[in-house]
């Protein structure tokens, strides 16, 4: 009796290990996880002519075939990109030369919500690493944005403990423009 | 104790019992169970993802596409050579068979979910722009627009 006992109990880890190697074969840890982002849609060709940005409202970042930065017109580290597009979007000098402000109507509240447009360019030699790296500081500088004015409107929350209809309002208020521009054609196959 | 002290079987001693071996082994599969997912279509262009903090989850994983770029790993290298190539469910592609890619992925989901559909984008940091800016032209002229590029947590916190 106790002998029959101790052979059914032996299968069953028998067959639990079965499935676990199986398990172990089939499947992978990790998660996937990046940057999320929408392109923009393939203009009609009626209408090519996109509309006039004010000159002041966009800022162009471009990497070259050798991963240098340009922001704006001048060359820039990547460590001051963060900072330059925060004072890009939200202009606290009113400096003419910066993107205009225009009071929206969100949920009942009125906010200052930026113009600005980021406009991302890139060579067909930039390296993909560069090329996301310069991403990810565009997305900081917003989200470091989002949850300054998380803390200011909402009680000194950050971003990520809103609920998710004071997130949209954050969003819309602080909108995440940035625009991948099409390819330039300098050496296009 | 008494045990020793019986006559019957001195030398022997008792086996250890297995009963809990079944619910270890049991607690080690549900742990596997839970922390893996089922592994995709086999790789065969390394991929090596760029480092980013600022990254999110992506939430429905059954509602993505990928899309793999990078060179070709050292077995097919002989065949296909060391420039980056696509890689598109098993097989190495070209920017033209994107669409036809994008238009099976769309008939496999339900109608409501296909405005959903995320195509996650898994390039090799070293790979140059070129290549991944004529996916994204070819994608937006399938109106594929919602992208991922896909990217690890930097190791730190």
């Amino acid at each position: 009796m106790a002998r029959r006992k101790i052979s059914t109990i032996g299968s069953t880890a028998d067959i639990a290990f079965l499935l676990l190697c199986y398990f172990l074969m089939t499947t992978t840890m990790g998660d996937q996880s990046g940057l999320q982002r929408r392109l923009p849609p393939i203009p009609d060709s009626d209408q090519v002519q996109d509309q006039k940005v004010n000159r002041r409202n966009i800022i162009i970042v471009r990497i070259n075939s050798a991963d240098k930065l340009f922001a704006g017109s001048e060359p820039m580290d990547i460590l001051y990109l963060k900072d330059k597009i925060k004072e890009f979007l939200t202009n606290p000098a009113n400096d003419p030369n910066l993107p205009e402000k225009e009071a929206k109507e969100i949920e009942g509240k009125t906010y200052m919500v930026s113009k600005g447009v980021i406009s991302l360019q890139n060579d067909r030699g930039t390296s993909y690493q560069a090329y996301l790296q310069v991403q990810n500081e565009l997305v900081k500088a917003v989200n470091e944005l989002r949850d300054d004015f998380s803390r200011a409107n909402f009680g000194g929350r950050k971003f990520s403990k809103l609920t998710e209809a004071e997130q949209d309002i954050v969003k819309k208020a602080v909108p995440q423009n940035i625009s991948e521009a099409e390819p330039k054609d300098t050496g296009k196959k | 104790m008494s045990k020793f002290g019986s006559s019957s079987n001195k030398k022997e001693v008792p086996e250890a019992s297995s009963n809990s071996l079944s619910d270890i082994v049991f607690m080690l599969l549900f742990f596997f169970m839970v922390t893996t997912q089922m592994r995709e279509t086999e790789q065969k262009v390394k991929v090596t993802m760029p480092v980013a903090s600022e990254v999110a989850k992506l939430e429905r994983k059954d509602l993505s596409a990928n899309i793999l770029i990078g060179s070709p790993t050292l077995q097919y290298q002989a065949m296909y050579g060391t420039d980056a190539r696509i890689q598109l469910n098993d097989s190495f592609k070209t920017v033209a068979d994107i669409r036809d890619f994008i238009a099976a992925e769309r008939d496999a989901m339900s109608e409501a979910e296909r405005s959903l559909m995320t195509v996650n984008l898994k390039v090799d940091q070293d790979v140059r722009m070129g290549i991944v800016s004529d996916v994204k032209q070819e994608l937006r002229r399938c109106s594929a627009l919602k992208i991922m590029y896909s990217a690890r947590k930097p190791a730190k916190d």
